[in-house]
């Protein structure tokens, strides 16, 4: 197993070796906060306190800079009093694997401090309506409007100039707005991630549209398809299969503005739940509801992903293309050899060209 | 110095039968002509022909081969009769009628398949049926029968990108002709397939145009290909493209890969050889030599 067999250019790489490679890719990020979690004399900067010795500001239990506890054990060997001791930690706010894998059962059956606050699960219910619909609302025109642009010269002249300055505009500069407009409840939060999503949309999906292969078109065409049934039967089908995956691609866009839209207005859904677990220092709480966004937006999308190929058979390139030419007898140059083909075999029954036409 | 030690017969010559063919022909209607077309192409702000003064009358049946250099125009003339280009001037007439914009009484075949990557092959043949709003069960058993013509029947659930190229593009000329097109367009169709596949499907291309009542403008720039398919040839030159000459292949039919050595064949070929790349002892562009080697054993 050389290297060329891993790290050849372009070569393709066995079933095996890529779910290993998966599976390291994970691995590797998991090992190293666990060595920098687990192994005590690599960083841990702090160091809890179990005995306060003759320390008097020390309390048993609080975490004090390294470099203090070594001068505070010095000053106490100087002053003949009592040493303290402790043992190395790192800061609470860098929180090891195990911790926050607990978390991600515990902080769903934590209940909330207060009675006004939502439990998790309400919290992220909050966070993917809110998505859903400013995916949506934006779906809603976006779509259609990409594959206009893209079919269209007429739709793409008259909007896309316009749409293409206004994507520069980031859209939590109008956060500010979306409240004075909408209030502060959940309509800002929508609004933040529709201007963060459609706008891209329509570019995206009219680029998508407008790479159709012009000469698909030009079958049709001679098939007999005009007017609007080109754009029904020909663009949409040709270009609906990567429209998908551009709309796959948006909605990770759109999980990306959810946060900058939560603290629009009154914060709310994982935002606000991330932001009283900080405050209240479960940063446990926090780095689990920060990995189930990722969770949750990596799972969409592989199942979106998989439903893709449900939905268009098409796209599944197949792995082995069929080839039948190969059994095709060679056309021998030799007369003699000449195995008669098909089309002097098939002669005697439908006769001489000459009488029959 | 002649290369030609061979005699060959006139490539104007005629057996009996063919003549009697070309008679029978020239008798039967016209379907698609062509009148003094002509195409500029505006090119770094002047115009340029890309084909001037082309005629042609089409009989129906007969199998037409347009061959000619890359550059004559071959390709931009059958788009134009497609209805896909427009021309600069002149005009065409299918059955008796102007042509304007693509439609279903001209099938084209193009060099790239088109095949809809979205349909299965069944549902590609359907296509042009459906755009005529031919209900859903007449469609079905129609595409079936023309799959079955081309031979593919086994394969109509199959998605285009399972099939290869020789399968793909009979799939598109049985799309083609489930229209009923009163002339089938096919723009260097099997340009794209290796040599072998190439001539099966000449083969099977006289099969199916045998059996269907179709008639056919078929552009390449292969000697082979239009002296093995075409009743008559149409040889374009370049700059401007023009016609040069047509001729009446004088190779009887039905045609078999033997007759690629028959007299009347190499006859053929060589005036096709002579129109296309001048006269034989022409003088050729000599290469500039940059470095001369030699194998050492005095053999060229």
């Amino acid at each position: 197993m050389g290297l060329r067999d891993w790290l050849g250019l372009r070569h393709e790489l066995p079933h095996r070796r890529r779910l290993v490679l998966v599976f390291l890719s994970f691995a590797i990020p998991l090992i190293l906060w666990s060595v920098v979690s687990y192994v005590p004399w690599i960083w841990h900067p702090l160091v809890h306190v179990t005995e306060t010795g003759g320390v008097d500001y020390f309390s048993t239990g609080m975490d004090v800079d390294r470099a203090v506890f070594a001068q505070e054990i010095a000053n106490m060997a100087k002053a003949g009093l009592k040493a303290p001791a402790g043992y190395r930690v790192n800061p609470l706010y860098f929180q090891p694997p195990h911790a926050v894998a607990r978390a991600f059962y515990t902080a769903f059956t934590t209940p909330p401090r207060l009675p006004t606050e939502p439990w998790l699960h309400q919290s992220l219910g909050h966070s993917i309506r809110t998505i859903f619909w400013g995916f949506a609302i934006s779906s809603i025109f976006g779509l259609p409007l990409g594959i206009l642009c893209g079919t269209y010269r007429f739709f793409a002249k008259l909007q896309e100039p316009f749409i293409e300055f206004f994507r520069y505009l980031p859209a939590p500069a109008f956060g500010a707005l979306c409240v004075a407009i909408l209030g502060i409840d959940d309509a800002p939060k929508v609004a933040i991630i529709f201007i963060g999503t459609f706008f891209q949309q329509v570019l995206v999906i009219g680029n998508t549209v407008r790479k159709v292969d012009p000469s698909l078109i030009e079958a049709a065409q001679t098939l007999g398809a005009r007017g609007l049934r080109l754009l029904t039967r020909v663009v949409i089908p040709a270009s609906i299969g990567d429209i998908y995956t551009d709309m796959r691609i948006l909605l990770g866009w759109a999980w990306t503005y959810l946060i900058v839209a939560e603290v629009v207005g009154t914060m709310s859904g994982i935002t606000y739940f991330i932001n009283q677990q900080a405050r209240y220092r479960h940063f446990d709480n926090v780095y689990a509801a920060i990995a189930m966004i990722g969770v949750i937006g990596l799972g969409c999308d592989m199942a979106f992903a998989w439903f893709g190929t449900v939905l268009f058979p098409w796209k599944r390139r197949a792995r082995k293309t069929v080839s039948r030419v190969k059994k095709f007898p060679a056309r021998s140059p030799s007369p003699a050899a000449v195995p008669p083909p098909a089309d002097a075999a098939l002669s005697p029954p439908f006769g001489a060209e000459n009488s029959e036409t | 110095m002649s290369l030609n030690p061979i005699k060959l017969p006139d490539y104007r010559e005629q057996s009996p039968e063919v003549a009697a063919r070309f008679q029978k022909i020239r008798e039967r209607a016209v379907v698609l002509q062509v009148r003094e077309l002509r195409k500029n192409f505006s090119a770094n702000g002047g115009s340029h022909v890309a084909f001037e003064n082309v005629s042609l009358d089409l009989h129906r049946r007969e199998f037409l081969c347009i061959l000619g250099p890359s550059g004559c125009g071959k390709s931009t003339l059958i788009r134009i009769v497609a209805g896909l280009d427009e021309a600069s001037g002149g005009e065409i007439l299918i059955d008796g009628h102007q042509v304007s914009g693509p439609g279903p009484d001209r099938g084209m075949v193009f060099q790239g398949y088109t095949l809809f990557p979205w349909r299965t092959v069944k549902q590609n043949v359907m296509f042009g049926l459906q755009m005529r709003d031919k209900d859903a069960n007449t469609a079905d058993s129609e595409a079936r029968q023309w799959l079955e013509m081309v031979g593919l029947a086994k394969f109509e659930n199959a998605y285009p990108h399972e099939l290869s190229g020789g399968m793909k593009q009979r799939v598109a000329i049985a799309r083609a002709l489930a229209n009923e097109p009163s002339i089938l367009l096919m723009d260097e169709p099997f340009g794209a397939l290796d040599a072998l596949t190439r001539c099966k499907m000449q083969s099977y291309l006289l099969q199916i145009w045998k059996k269907v009542n179709v008639t056919v403008l078929f552009i390449t720039h292969d000697l082979d290909e239009a002296c093995f398919l075409a009743d008559r040839i149409m040889v374009m030159g370049t700059n401007p493209g023009r016609v040069l000459e047509v001729i009446e292949n004088p190779v009887p039919r039905p045609r078999r890969a033997a007759q690629l050595l028959s007299p009347e064949f190499l006859a053929l070929k060589a005036r096709l050889d002579e129109l296309i790349h001048g006269p034989a002892d022409a003088e050729e562009e000599k290469l500039p030599v940059i470095k001369l080697t030699e194998a050492g054993d005095e053999v060229e």
